[in-house]
């Protein structure tokens, strides 16, 4: 059901109808009914082959309580059964972690001070991008029961995906905080509205995409393995086990500075950077290898320039995710034939 | 009445049918994208307007478009064509418990399904225990979904739908599974919801139901709206499809047989029996009844007269006529003969009719199939018969349910002593 506002909600089997509830639902279901206008305040849902972005906004707003259970039930189903439940899901992007520290610290030795804090930044940000967006991207086939037989705000479902993936993202956070009381590294807590305008802006990107996907791998099954495969790429093009300057002031040498907003345009990459400007808080480093060199890391740039990147970021994410939604609505109208 | 509740303005709803089905990327490359369909027309151009508090039935054959109405007013589907729009809090029962995640218990189900339904979180746990005792899973509630028997899942997933009072109730066959006493329970929250104002839009099969509860009926037939009106004429343009189909059905597979032998059809069974040497042959047969003309079905009580046009080839003294009427379930309902009526069993050579007439038939509701036929005396020999070719329709017009119109009448008495005790005190 699309509707819950101003719904009628009195009693259920007979000894509760005369009863009228204290609660918001039953008051307005009241008046709605006996009061002189009583037809107009009563939501109407129009469906048609083509429902305009407003009425889908609204209705995704309606459903807000709809989103909250289930990405509880997401939670749910994926660990139900495991004993050690919510340690699995931390357990994965440890061992990212573990490995990739032993492979650049300890192998290759690049130098870097704090590896891990700069490694877990960027892992954090990368963890709740692809997770949620591969999730989403077969969440609609794999729901194809609820789809095909029930009628509420498809979209939700790939939005849910994303929830899941932030309760993670929290989870893993967490842990992150704990690891920097433990090491007594000093986050630079100028930079925390730049690093909040950051996961906004991953939020609304990542539903954008898996909202997107969602919709299309219903039509064309394969997409999940083609984004599957996308994301492994991507993750390398992603500032998360290199420095961004470090690329940056390569290219400024062979007068390619331009190509830094080609960088930047990665959505994923400023996130990342506003998180390790923040949580990392280097700008350069002196290596801890001999000859102990000084490399820069990250943008030396002010919190002016994050916030204009992130800003304009979200402008185009938000833009993105209503295209998304316009998207998700065309390709809806056939889900339940094609599932 | 005011707007209309459920207001469905030229609906058209176009499936693709594919051949094949290349639904990944790599066979749509191979295809250079395009994929063979045939269009089909599950709707078209479907109006439909249903006011505050009404009860309105859909009947149709099975491929009608009925299911796919209720999905795009429930908003399940999209119409290709057209706009549907309601008003208010609808809450469809297409398929019980559909939403249900097998891997969670029963508790988390009621919270996920009435979350899918639309409802608040603080309302289901309000309701929680109710939805438990209506369903009388109270031991199982804690258990994952995936042990519950199909029957348990229906009860759950019945019992959260009814949770609440919707506005408009959209019911699809749901009457059509679970035990007796569970359709009886459906049944009794339908009309409780009935009497609470909501409107109610109902498919169903089950004529009598459709009969009980609804005051109006919509009949579909190949995605277009061939009638609206009361539930008893709606009904019978329901029925009628029916035995058209039936006919259709039977005479494609009796030209599929006659091209095998060649002597199937009404006109050869008379050469056959010529040719076979059989002394009697049915010509043909008549029903006629005060229905036939503007009105093609019976009242209950009315007179119904079969004629049996018949042809004797050679003489005999022992022609016995029969005559049987089956229900729709092809159960016998009534069957006799003219030796049981005491006709003569002697017919000269030449034509001649048999009038079966029933003064008074005492049938509700239904379509009968004729079968008449022509024996021997002993019962030896079968001269001819003519089976399923003929029929006659009952419409009731009252409320009263089954088959056998039964004279009837209540006697209420109160005990006048406790009454006058009453009055006194």
């Amino acid at each position: 059901m699309r509707e819950t506002q101003g719904a009628d909600l009195t009693g259920i089997f007979g000894k509760d109808s005369s009863q009228v509830g204290p609660d918001d639902g039953s008051r307005v279901a009241l008046a709605d009914r006996f009061g002189p206008s009583s037809q107009d305040r009563r939501p109407t849902r129009v469906v048609a082959a083509r429902i305009s972005l407003r009425q889908r906004l609204l209705e995704l707003w309606r459903s807000r309580e709809l989103l909250v259970v289930l990405v509880r039930t997401q939670l749910r189903i994926k660990y139900k059964g495991s004993v050690l439940g919510f340690m699995w899901s931390m357990l994965n992007p440890a061992l990212v972690l573990i490995v990739y520290y032993v492979v650049f610290q300890i192998v290759l030795k690049n130098g870097i001070p704090y590896f891990a804090v700069f490694l877990f930044c960027g892992l954090l940000v990368w963890n709740l991008f692809s997770v949620a967006v591969q999730e989403a991207t077969s969440i609609v086939v794999s729901n194809g029961g609820i789809v095909k037989k029930v009628a509420f705000p498809r979209e939700i479902l790939a939005l849910a995906s994303v929830g899941a993936a932030f309760v993670f993202f929290m989870l893993q956070s967490v842990v992150l905080v704990i690891f920097l009381v433990g090491f007594r590294y000093m986050p630079d807590f100028t930079y925390l509205p730049v690093l909040l305008l950051g996961l906004l802006v991953l939020l609304v990107f990542t539903a954008a995409l898996g909202v997107f996907f969602s919709a299309v791998n219903v039509y064309l099954r394969d997409t999940r393995h083609l984004v599957e495969v996308v994301m492994l790429a991507w993750f390398w093009g992603v500032p998360i086990v290199y420095a961004y300057q470090g690329i940056s002031t390569r290219l400024a040498q062979h007068h390619l500075a331009w190509m830094n907003w080609l960088l930047l345009a990665d959505p994923i990459t400023p996130v990342v950077l506003a998180f390790q400007r923040c949580i990392y808080a280097k700008v350069t480093v002196h290596s801890t290898l001999p000859p102990h060199a000084l490399s820069p890391m990250l943008p030396p740039n002010g919190i002016g320039w994050y916030a204009a990147i992130l800003g304009a970021l979200l402008v185009a994410s938000t833009a993105l995710f209503l295209g998304a939604l316009v998207v998700f609505g065309r390709l809806e109208g056939n889900f339940a034939e094609e599932l | 009445m005011g707007a209309p509740v459920i207001a469905v303005d030229s609906v058209s709803k176009r499936f693709r049918l594919h051949h094949e089905k290349y639904s990944s990327l790599k066979e749509r490359a191979i295809h250079g994208g395009r994929i063979p369909y045939e269009e089909f027309w599950a709707l078209r151009d479907v109006s439909l307007e249903v006011f505050e508090g009404e009860t309105v039935g859909i009947v149709g054959q099975n491929g009608s478009g009925k299911s796919t109405l209720l999905k795009c007013i429930a908003g399940i589907l999209q119409p290709t064509k057209g706009e549907v729009r309601v008003r208010g809090q609808v809450a469809a029962m297409l398929d019980l418990g559909a939403g249900f995640q097998p891997e969670l218990s029963g508790r988390d189900n009621v919270f996920l399904n009435g979350a899918l339904l639309g409802l608040q979180r603080k309302e289901i746990e309000r309701r929680f225990d109710e939805i438990v005792a209506f369903s009388e899973l109270e031991q199982f509630i804690d258990n994952q979904v995936k042990f519950y028997s199909s029957g348990m899942y229906v009860r759950l997933g019945f019992a959260v739908a009814v949770s609440f009072e919707p506005d408009v109730l959209l019911v699809d066959e749901v009457l059509a599974v679970g035990d007796e006493r569970f359709q009886a329970k459906c049944l009794e929250r339908i009309k409780h919801l009935q009497d609470q104002g909501s409107t109610i839009l109902f498919v169903s099969h089950a004529a009598s139901v459709v009969r009980q509860i609804c005051e109006r009926a919509v009949v579909l037939e190949s995605g277009k709206k061939v009638m609206e009106g009361t539930p008893g004429e709606a009904i019978r343009v329901f029925r009628e499809q029916l035995v058209e189909t039936e006919l259709a059905v039977e005479m494609a597979a009796g030209t599929a047989r006659g091209d095998g032998s060649g002597e199937d059809s009404e006109l050869s069974r008379h050469q056959q029996a010529v040719l076979y040497g059989r002394t009697v042959a049915i010509r043909s047969v008549t029903v006629s009844h005060p229905g036939v003309g503007t009105r093609r079905y019976l009242l209950p009580g009315e007179r119904l007269e079969v004629r049996v046009a018949y042809e004797m080839l050679r003489p005999v003294d022992d022609v016995v006529f029969g005559i049987a009427i089956l229900n729709s379930r092809s159960d016998l309902v009534f069957a006799s003969d003219t030796e049981i009526l005491g006709e003569r069993t002697t017919l000269p050579v030449g034509a001649g009719e048999v009038a079966f007439i029933f003064d008074s038939v005492p049938l509700l509701d239904g379509t009968y199939q004729l079968h008449l036929g022509i024996r021997s005396l002993d019962g030896g020999i079968m001269y001819d018969f003519r089976e399923t070719k003929d029929y006659f329709e009952v419409m009731n017009p009252a409320k009263t349910l089954g088959e056998v119109a039964m004279p009837l009448r209540a006697e209420l008495r109160p005990l006048i002593e406790r009454s006058s005790e009453v009055a006194s005190s």
